[in-house]
């Protein structure tokens, strides 16, 4: 058994198929000098509406950069998959920026091939990088919760049954802080508004998806939202439902123009081409990088038709607010919908505040559970 | 051998000592030709949307087989495959179809994620062999149960397997979200994760991990039981007819569970190593498909344990090349399903050609008239 595993036989094979590749006519992407080959990996479907589509629309900008070569590859799971995928982007394609997109890639696994690699920047989406870490590893996130404010605000102005609902994949900080930010963007509008969350457990799933927001709908949500991989089905099942839509990740307007009220977006454009540019330019990046509205990181889709003159004012103003920086909107006093306090009198956490990277709750007016 | 018997005729020797020969060759030759009319259906399959076949398997091999690295891509992702496949190979032998090995795998990794935070302070030397076989215990117990439901209860194996499966994956997502959360896994809800000392390495001057040398033993300690053993013979007799197993005084049922059960162990260790030397906790990234792409590789081996060694290998490959083929050529990630799914197909239609081709004649004689 050990026999095909010697070195030697390694090079004759090697040498087999470079004299196959010759014959094929399988010629390796020439690397000329003063160019960047950026590598993308997607952990689902880049054009599944919604998280890999918002990496890939980003991925698409870069694209068309002078001197840049982007390779994608689409549903590279969590697991030795994504270690081979990046090995094979940097042997085969000479790629010397990757980013792996999906949150789970980072540890291990980014971890385990950049120290093999020195010569390959690794820039991971998620925000975990920290101090002692391989310094050619870097990673990137922004502060979508905001945007998940701003689509409470359009809820809140377009509820009747002053009922929302939130279809979520699982009860980690990130999507809490999502579910939160929506209930109170709409309670800023009218503070008797709930907001009811399903969560399904799976980052992807899309028959859970589809009955949580059913379910959503018969308990009388008419808003529905939502934070999962891809929120096409959950768009479409509320529409059908004559529910008003919310979209997240990517702009879902397409799939319900009339119903689509607005969107927290990801503008992963902004950070991709301003890393390709210190890159090719020989700048050093930050290995950590942050930014929301302010800095461009997210966007918001452009208000729908049923969208109200009312909640356009107010979603411009506080899209105004948020801009300017400070605004907060876990502020005191405010409870969780267990009845703990999770912001005394005057206590505000700002959108960079790092407790908000811990959220265990649900804010009071969320009906549902963490666990 | 009795069949012998049969074809030994008088003026007809020549041809007796070929039998056992014919059976080998057939078992090589229905399957290697089965998987070339499937790459050829493939063939066909690209030339319909206007690409090149001879691209595709010339990426397809360079990606999967042609440098250093693509064999360290092929054996990294052949480990798993190995353990996958002998969850099913194991009670096929005795005519089960067993398709749920992922939940196996699943609980093999939790049990591991889980008991490694009790055993921090054990020495290396104890606490791996027993977080090995604790991870293959419980993958034992689940398939186990699945052989144990099957005979005391009569429920299809098939389709319980499957179905707990899916269990085991409710069950992980619980624990891991749960009670044997990490508090500091934030935002990927995984076990607390698993001491240096406790972590499986990788081969010597390899970029591939010790799952794959104990994934070949597993491999040879099964072909070894069911060829060579009277324990396996009577497994084998069992599967080609329970009736005459039973009359024979054979423990068909304690050979149904206990053949259930040691696939299921051998999934349990793929979690095991899904833990230990790749993830270093346990989450939800075990629930990856191995289980799955291990039905296929049984299948091509026709359930013969050696043969899942170059079957892994070639599947491995495959998904090895499948990024360069996405990458190259531009197409769909689904592509290497839906060329796994052409040779499955014609793998399981390669299965009514058996016996029915005169290889005695053919070899004695040189072909017929």
């Amino acid at each position: 058994m050990a026999e095909f595993l010697t070195r030697r036989r390694f090079l004759s094979t090697t040498a087999g198929m470079a004299g196959a590749a010759a014959l094929g006519g399988l010629a390796m992407p020439a690397r000329a000098s003063g160019s960047l080959t950026v590598g993308f990996i997607y952990v689902g479907p880049r054009d599944d509406y919604g998280y890999n589509q918002a990496h890939a629309e980003a991925a698409a900008v870069v694209k068309a950069m002078e001197g840049v070569t982007v390779i994608e590859e689409e549903n590279v799971a969590e697991t030795q998959d994504v270690q081979q995928t990046m090995e094979s982007m940097i042997n085969f394609d000479g790629a010397t920026l990757l980013f792996p997109t999906s949150f789970g890639y980072f540890d291990p696994h980014i971890l385990k091939v950049a120290p093999a690699n020195p010569d390959v920047r690794f820039e991971h989406c998620g925000g975990l990088w920290s101090e002692g870490m391989p310094t050619n590893t870097g990673s990137y996130f922004g502060y979508i919760g905001m945007g998940q404010y701003l689509n409470g605000i359009a809820a809140g102005h377009a509820t009747k049954t002053k009922k929302i609902g939130f279809v979520a994949a699982k009860p980690i900080p990130q999507v809490l802080l999502n579910i939160n930010s929506f209930l109170l963007g709409a309670r800023s509008v009218d503070p008797t508004i709930t907001c009811q969350v399903i969560f399904t457990g799976e980052w992807s799933m899309a028959v859970k998806e589809a009955e949580a927001t059913n379910a959503l709908a018969d308990a009388g949500a008419d808003v529905i939202t939502c934070h999962v991989d891809g929120p096409k089905v959950v768009m479409e099942t509320a529409a059908s439902r004559d529910c008003f839509i919310c979209g997240y990740h990517a702009n879902q307007s397409e799939l319900a123009p009339e119903k689509y009220l607005t969107g927290a977006e990801w503008n992963w454009a902004t950070v991709y081409t301003d890393m390709v540019k210190k890159t090719m330019a020989g700048e050093p990046i930050d290995n950590f990088v942050r930014g929301g509205l302010a800095e461009g990181f997210i966007k918001m889709s452009p208000l729908g038709p049923a969208v109200s003159d009312a909640a356009r004012k107010q979603f411009e103003d506080t899209n105004a607010k948020i801009m300017a920086g400070g605004y907060a909107v876990i502020s005191g006093p405010m409870k969780d919908n267990a009845g703990n306090v999770i912001a005394k009198e005057g206590e505000a956490f700002e959108e960079t505040d790092v407790a908000l990277e811990s959220m265990n709750y649900l804010v009071e007016g969320v009906i549902g559970s963490t666990s | 051998m009795a069949i012998g018997a049969d074809i030994t005729g008088p003026g007809r020797p020549a041809r007796a000592w070929l039998l056992p020969l014919a059976g080998r060759v057939e078992g090589f030759v229905l399957p290697v030709a089965a998987l070339l009319t499937g790459f050829l259906a493939f063939a066909v399959f690209l030339l319909f949307l206007g690409k090149s076949p001879v691209d595709f398997y010339a990426l397809v091999y360079k990606a999967g087989f042609g440098t250093a690295f693509s064999w360290t891509n092929t054996l990294s992702r052949a480990a798993p495959l190995l353990f996958a496949a002998l969850c099913v190979a194991i009670p096929a032998r005795l005519g089960l179809v067993v398709i749920g090995g992922e939940g196996a795998i699943v609980l093999g990794g939790v049990m591991t994620g889980g008991l490694a935070a009790a055993l921090a302070g054990w020495p290396a030397l104890i606490a791996m062999p027993l977080l090995a076989i604790m991870a293959a215990v419980v993958g034992g117990l689940w398939i186990g149960a699945v052989g144990a439901l099957r005979q005391w209860r009569g429920v299809n194996e098939t389709i319980a397997s499957l179905l707990m499966a899916y269990i085991a994956i409710a069950l992980m997502n619980h624990l891991v979200e749960g009670p044997l959360r990490d508090p500091a896994s934030l935002n990927k809800p995984s076990t607390a994760p698993l001491a240096e000392t406790l972590k499986v390495g990788d081969l010597p001057g390899w970029n591939v991990h010790w799952g794959l040398v104990l994934g070949i033993l597993g491999c040879i300690f099964a072909w070894v039981l069911i060829e060579r053993t009277t324990l396996g013979f009577s497994a084998r007799i069992a599967g080609g007819n329970v009736r005459a197993a039973q009359v024979q005084g054979l423990p068909v049922g304690k050979l149904v569970i206990g053949f259930t059960a040691l696939g299921g162990a051998f999934a349990g260790l793929a979690g095991y190593f899904e833990v230990s030397a790749v993830h270093g906790s346990a989450n939800a990234s075990l629930a990856s498909g191995y289980g799955y792409t291990g039905i296929l590789v049984a299948f091509l081996a026709r359930h013969n344990p050696l043969a899942i060694i170059p079957v892994a290998l070639l599947l491995a490959g495959f998904e090895a090349s499948s990024g360069l083929v996405q990458r190259r050529m531009d197409l769909p990630d689904a592509t290497m399903l839906v060329l796994q799914g052409f040779v499955f197909v014609a793998i399981l239609a390669s299965e009514t050609f058996t016996g029915r081709i005169d290889l005695v004649g053919w070899l004695s004689k040189g072909g017929r008239a």
